[in-house]
């Protein structure tokens, strides 16, 4: 047996090992507490609700466990909301157009966003700064703000149309507000930056080079872009489309202030249900739903890249 | 052998030979930077040409003009009789293989390979034909499912070359081709692309930094330097012969004298030393006036190192103090100042075996330092 009193140095190094691993963990682990509050626990609730039943009471749904009289516990799980959501047709058809606009958002963020961020990978350093911080400058204004100033531009008097007007091309103001087109602006403007900052990271690492070798032996402008470009700029276009098309699909403030009730998107249902409707279980199980729409592809892809860079 | 044997194997001495990329005038400036300064150049089929100098000299920027990745300032470009200026480089005849080898990351070998065959159309079985044979070719058939990243540096080099070679261009250019491999494989890379272009046939455009390799590899080197060429020459006349102060300087190592002409006759020159009374006689005319300033350039394995002082006084003699020893194992190089401090350096094969620590000539010993009359070269410039 060793005297471990004669070897002060070796107890110091091991308490500083120790304290190095609990400050690892805690580094660790503070994030993974941070979401298991906020949002686990949260989701777990949403989830409990989703299977109870809409009470005109406080809280407004049925518990899940109960004490039965004959003092056992009962569980009650309700899938009704679930096949209320099957049922209703205007469920299925929010789900569907969310997707759309989500969908065709994200390619028209994409079609702007490309040219865009490959722009700034191409010019000189200095102008580089400039036009990222012009990419990343709008989120210094508060976002509802950049909504409602849309709202102002595409108004029945509002500037695109008065401008219009004075310059004799329309005699009255076209609709512009409260459409599907004022929802596409709306959220193909706000949504752009993380199409662009995605795509421009990933085009920063991009050989170009791997150009000048593909028109050397032969390949025309677009070619090179369809053979060499494209396929090693996928990643950040897959990237940046989740980016954009999982916000965008949820979202509920631009098709509110600028589709005006006339474009029905999910996050539109599940505000009416919660708030004017008070049915939250059925809110509820609008946002498992959502959340399982969303989170399977994402899985998915997640597979297919893990078994690509393992094939590596 | 005969006059005309010879200028089969050296077209540039043919005065009637057309050369085979013919260049004219061409000057690239990148705003206020002249890369490249109104230079002319003729390579002829079949060479394997150099283009040597330090880093910004402008020799990239010129390869690339070749290749058609930057529009000439000014100048033209004619490659096999044809006007290249106004081609796109995706339509030129030429193929390049690039420093960073540029290999598609995102491609098998194979498919690195075809890629230039698939853009000419050609058929399926003829492009798989190709791609192996030039696969075969650099001893790469078994990798040809890999991707880039799953070779080693020498495998890629080899397969950036296959990539430029498959569609038979009228000529290959190289930029900075072994920069990337280290000594030893650099050496045997040196030796397979002279025995693949001596295959081929092509006609080569090497741009290169290293001295060593240019010389090893190249029918003609052009000595480069801020966008102009400083000279033209075979290896041998441009180690041998060189014409300035500058090329002398940058190939290998070499000792300069400045002194200036006392005696200039058709067949030898007189030179005095500026620093002392030493004279060098150098057994080739020149084209100078008597008293011109000139420099005299002598290589440090041209120079005989005694300790014995000579018979008989005379020219293309020196003595001096040896300052320092360094052993390089396959020769040594001595550093002997001379009387007026001139420091001049000397190269000594180690023929035998040194028994242990001992030198051709000891630290602080005086030595005497002689040479022929053809071994020095006088320069104007």
């Amino acid at each position: 047996m060793e005297d471990t009193a004669s070897q002060p140095s070796t107890r110091l190094q091991q308490l500083g090992r120790t304290l190095q691993s609990s400050w690892r963990s805690v580094v660790v682990g503070l994030p993974f507490f941070w979401l298991l509050l906020f949002f686990l626990i949260p989701f777990a609730i949403v989830l409990k609700i989703s299977f109870a039943e809409s009470l005109i009471a406080s809280p407004p749904f049925s518990t899940l466990l109960q004490w039965g009289e004959d003092g056992a516990l009962n569980l009650r799980i309700l899938f009704d909301n679930f096949k209320f959501l099957a049922e209703d047709e205007l469920y299925l058809n929010t789900y569907l157009n969310s997707l759309k606009v989500a969908l065709i958002s994200t390619i028209w963020c994409l079609l702007i966003g490309y040219p865009i961020a490959y722009a700034i990978v191409r010019s000189d350093p200095a102008t580089k700064n400039v036009l990222l911080m012009l990419i990343i400058l709008p989120f210094w204004t508060s976002f509802l703000l950049r909504v409602y100033a849309w709202m102002g531009l595409l108004a029945d008097q509002g500037t695109i149309n008065s401008f219009l007007i004075w310059l004799g091309i329309i005699d009255e103001p076209i609709r512009l507000l409260y459409s599907q087109f004022a929802v596409y602006i709306g959220i193909v403007y706000s949504y752009l930056p993380f199409m662009i900052l995605p795509l421009y990271a990933n085009m920063e690492k991009l050989d170009m080079s791997l150009h000048e070798a593909a028109s050397d032996l032969g390949a025309k402008p677009i070619t090179t872009f369809l053979t060499v470009t494209l396929p090693l700029t996928l990643p950040g276009i897959v990237a940046g489309s989740l980016l954009v098309f999982i916000p965008a699909t949820g979202e509920y403030v631009i098709p509110d202030l600028l589709g005006g009730g006339n474009v029905l998107m999910i996050g539109n249902v599940l505000f009416n249900e919660f708030n004017s409707n008070h049915d939250w279980p059925v809110a509820s199980a609008v946002a498992i739903v959502l959340l399982i729409v969303l989170v399977a592809p994402m899985m998915l892809y997640q597979r297919m890249q893990s078994r690509e860079s393992a094939a590596h | 052998m005969s006059q005309a044997a010879e200028t089969v194997d050296r077209p540039w001495l043919d005065a009637d030979a057309q050369p085979f990329i013919k260049i004219r005038g061409m000057t690239k400036r990148f705003g206020d930077f002249t890369a490249v300064d109104n230079v002319d150049l003729d390579i002829y089929k079949g060479e394997l040409f150099s283009l040597l100098g330090g880093s910004g000299c402008g020799k990239s920027t010129l390869l690339r003009m070749m290749a058609g990745f930057e529009s000439p300032t000014a100048g033209t470009v004619h490659i096999d009789g044809t006007l290249m200026n106004e081609i796109p480089a995706y339509e030129r005849p030429v193929n390049m293989m690039f420093q960073s080898y540029a290999l598609f990351p995102h491609m098998t070998v194979a498919k690195n390979v075809a890629y230039g065959l698939v853009r000419d159309g050609l058929g399926k079985s003829e492009v798989t034909k190709r791609v192996d044979e030039m696969l075969d070719m650099v001893e790469l058939g078994d990798f040809s499912k890999r991707k880039p990243h799953q070779l080693s540096g020498g495998q890629q080099q080899r397969v950036a070359l296959a990539r430029a070679l498959v569609k038979r261009p009228k000529v290959l250019l190289l930029d900075e081709p072994l920069g990337a491999l280290d000594k030893r494989l650099r050496e045997q890379t040196q030796f397979e692309l002279m025995n693949l272009q001596e295959e081929l046939g092509v006609t080569f455009v090497v741009v290169t930094h290293d001295q060593e390799e240019a010389m090893t590899l190249s029918t003609r080197i052009a000595v480069m330097d801020q966008g102009k060429f400083m000279q033209i020459g075979t290896p041998t006349e441009i180690y041998e012969t060189p014409d300035s102060r500058h090329v002398a300087s940058f190939i290998g190592s070499t000792n300069i004298f400045q002194g200036f002409v006392v005696e200039n006759k058709p067949d030898h020159v007189l030179v005095q030393s500026r620093r002392d009374d030493s004279l060098f006689y150098i057994d080739h005319g020149l084209d100078v006036q008597e008293n011109a300033k000139v420099w005299v350039a002598i290589r440090p394995e041209k120079i005989r190192l005694s300790k014995t002082p000579p018979k008989k006084a005379g020219p293309n003699q020196l003595s001096g103090i040896v300052q320092d020893i360094g052993y390089l194992g396959r020769m040594s190089t001595y550093k002997v100042k001379l009387t007026n401090d001139k420091i001049v350096e000397i190269t000594h094969p180690n023929q035998v075996r040194p028994k242990s620590g001992e030198h051709l000539a000891d630290w602080e010993e005086k030595v005497y330092l002689s040479w022929e009359p053809t071994s020095a070269v006088v320069l104007t410039k």
